[in-house]
């Protein structure tokens, strides 16, 4: 690679990298490392009404911190959820990023998400347009904000025991 | 519909029930004949439609249906159904409009369900009796906030059928300390069975150490320590017609008493936050106080119930079906911050993705899995009935793990199944 580029120009990369690396983490169950991909304030959110953007006076179905995320992570983990019991398996594909911005140390990135869960004989999807908002921190890149919006989020879901 | 193998009686007994109950084709289309066209239906919380012209969608049973809201304020519950050819006149959940008009030949009806406008109508050569042909309505009636619609005519009044509720309606509306319960958003969820399953859940406390350790383990000391309901001298009440009550925390049955108890620390910051808005302290008190809402679930046969903190809805889909909306709570008017509270701490247990939910969803789950097997054994449904005893109101309870809540349901199921 020309050794020239402005760092801009490898953004898209760089962020494709790195949330291709957070979904396999997620599905190949790294979650200690998983959780550490956080910045500091980070929200992890998944909304119920389309559109919305002040997600804290809206009611969602995950509006979670870094506090939250561990207790996710546990109840995941942790043996005594019926419905995480066993966990389901995942598989998720991330593809159409879009880089939406990029000012050098805030990076905003849109993609698209198929998830297929596998759990007691069954098989669902969950499709998602994904909004990343990622921080340069150190040599390396953080979460500061992730919103998956599921493209069915205002419908009638089924129970979800995992991060999506 | 095809005759019933067994007859009612010997389906549902005082204190036991027949696996069949929830896998029975037949018996899922004779409950919604029976039951779900014959009894009150919930269908809005008033302020779901508090402006006039706004509207919702709802079913009544499987029947699709529209609340409104009419330039007089009337609430209407009309039949989601073109008096022409029988297309849906309305696909939008909520909103608000001036009419409803249908998709396919363009007949226009007002808020009310009149039939506003006809295109090309010369073609019934002025036959056509437009005041006829209004969108079917149904009698709808209302009680502190609650909206619910019947097909049936001769049913009693809405405030006799709730009758020991009614109590218990009016305790649960004090959460918005002082402003009106509002309806903030909802989760909607579904799962594989039947909807009698999730309607026995809502005053099952039985379950809840067991089915519900992950919340109990990942929320705060103080509400594992208020959750400890099978120790907390809670209780159940059959509130007649099928209704009734699981008291789950006596502490928090009247909202308005106990002020002067101690802050909990959970709400140390939100009640700093609400003084330093300049709430004055007996009302920050009132806030904190109902801010995680109230000690008990009402259940309102066949399919409201008044659980805790938010409105549980039950929408049976198809023997093996069932959809459950849980609705949050806010205070409207009242402090945004004390509203997002309510937010977090309804996210927290409730839906698909909360900390309870789920979990709640999967026992469901594999109760309807199981009973594809043993069609001759019993649901057993008879805990307290040897410890039940009357209450000064003239109800029975059992203790808060009893199955009085759900024998009390049965009782109604058969009642109207038997009419
Ligand atoms: S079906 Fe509605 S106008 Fe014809
Ligand atoms: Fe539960």
């Amino acid at each position: 690679m020309d050794m020239m580029t402005p760092v801009k120009d490898t953004a898209l990369l760089d962020a494709m990298a790195f949330v291709w690396l957070e979904a396999d983490r997620l599905d190949q169950r790294e979650f200690d490392d998983w959780l550490g991909m956080w910045s500091a304030d980070a929200k992890y959110i998944v909304p119920v009404e389309p559109g919305v953007t002040d997600f804290e006076a809206h009611l969602n179905y995950a509006y979670d911190d870094a506090v939250m995320r561990a207790k996710r992570v546990e109840r995941m983990m942790g043996g005594d959820s019926v419905s995480a019991s066993p966990l389901a398996r995942t598989v998720r594909a991330l593809s159409r990023f879009r880089l939406l911005s990029d000012d050098g140390v805030t990076i905003e990135l849109r993609c698209m998400q198929t998830l297929t869960e596998y759990r007691r004989e069954r098989m669902k999807s969950h499709v998602a347009d994904v909004e990343f908002t990622l921080v340069r921190e150190g040599a390396g890149l953080k979460i500061a904000r992730k919103v998956v919006r599921l493209i069915n989020a205002d419908h009638t879901l089924s129970g979800i025991s995992y991060i999506l | 519909m095809k005759d019933l193998d067994t007859p009612f009686a010997a389906l549902v007994q005082d204190d036991k029930a027949l696996t069949t109950l929830y896998t029975d084709p037949g018996l899922f289309e004779a409950e919604m004949d029976k039951i779900f066209t014959k009894t009150w239906v919930w269908v809005a919380h008033e302020s779901e439609i508090a402006t006039p012209g706004s509207y919702k969608r709802a079913r009544v049973g499987l029947e699709p249906v529209i609340v409104t809201r009419d330039r007089k304020k009337n609430i209407h519950v009309l039949l989601n159904r073109c008096r022409h050819r029988a297309a849906t006149v309305c696909e939008v959940s909520k909103g608000k409009t001036n009419s409803f008009v249908c998709p396919y030949h363009g007949w226009a009806y007002g808020l009310d369900g009149s039939l506003r406008g006809v295109p090309y109508e010369e073609s019934y050569a002025g036959k056509l009796e437009r005041g006829k042909l209004g969108l079917k309505a149904l009698r709808t009636e209302t009680y502190n906030g609650l909206v619910f619609a019947t097909f049936n005519d001769e049913i009693e009044p809405l405030e006799d059928f709730l009758a020991g509720a009614k109590k218990w309606i009016d305790l649960f509306m004090k959460q918005g300390a002082g402003y009106p319960v509002k309806a903030n958003g909802e989760h909607k969820f579904s799962f594989p069975g039947n909807w009698k399953i999730q309607l026995e859940n809502t005053t099952d406390a039985y379950h809840f150490p067991l089915v519900h350790k992950p919340f109990l383990k990942l929320t705060d000391v103080e509400t594992e320590e208020q959750f400890d309901i099978m120790n907390k001298g809670g209780w159940v009440e059959d509130l007649g017609n099928g209704h009734s009550v699981m008291i789950m925390m006596p502490e928090l049955v009247d909202l308005e008493e106990n002020l002067d108890a101690p802050i909990p620390d959970k709400f140390a910051d939100l009640a700093q936050a609400l003084r330093d808005e300049g709430h004055e302290e007996q009302q920050v008190r009132r806030i904190i106080r109902a801010v995680g809402g109230s000690g008990f679930n009402v259940n309102l046969f066949p399919n409201l119930g008044c659980s805790a903190a938010f409105f549980r809805v039950l929408q049976p889909v198809s023997v093996t079906e069932t959809e459950v909306r849980h609705i949050a709570l806010a205070m409207d008017g009242g402090p945004e911050i004390a509203n997002r509270e309510r937010l977090r701490i309804h996210e927290f247990f409730q839906g698909p993705m909360g900390f309870g939910s789920p979990d709640d969803a999967e026992v469901w789950d594999r109760v309807q899995q199981g009973a594809q097997g043993g069609k001759e054994l019993w649901l057993l449904l008879n805990r307290s009935t040897e410890t039940e005893e009357p209450t000064a109101e003239g109800t029975v309870k059992g203790d808060v793990s009893s199955e009085i809540g759900m024998r009390a349901a049965y009782r109604q199921w058969k009642k109207l199944m038997e009419a």
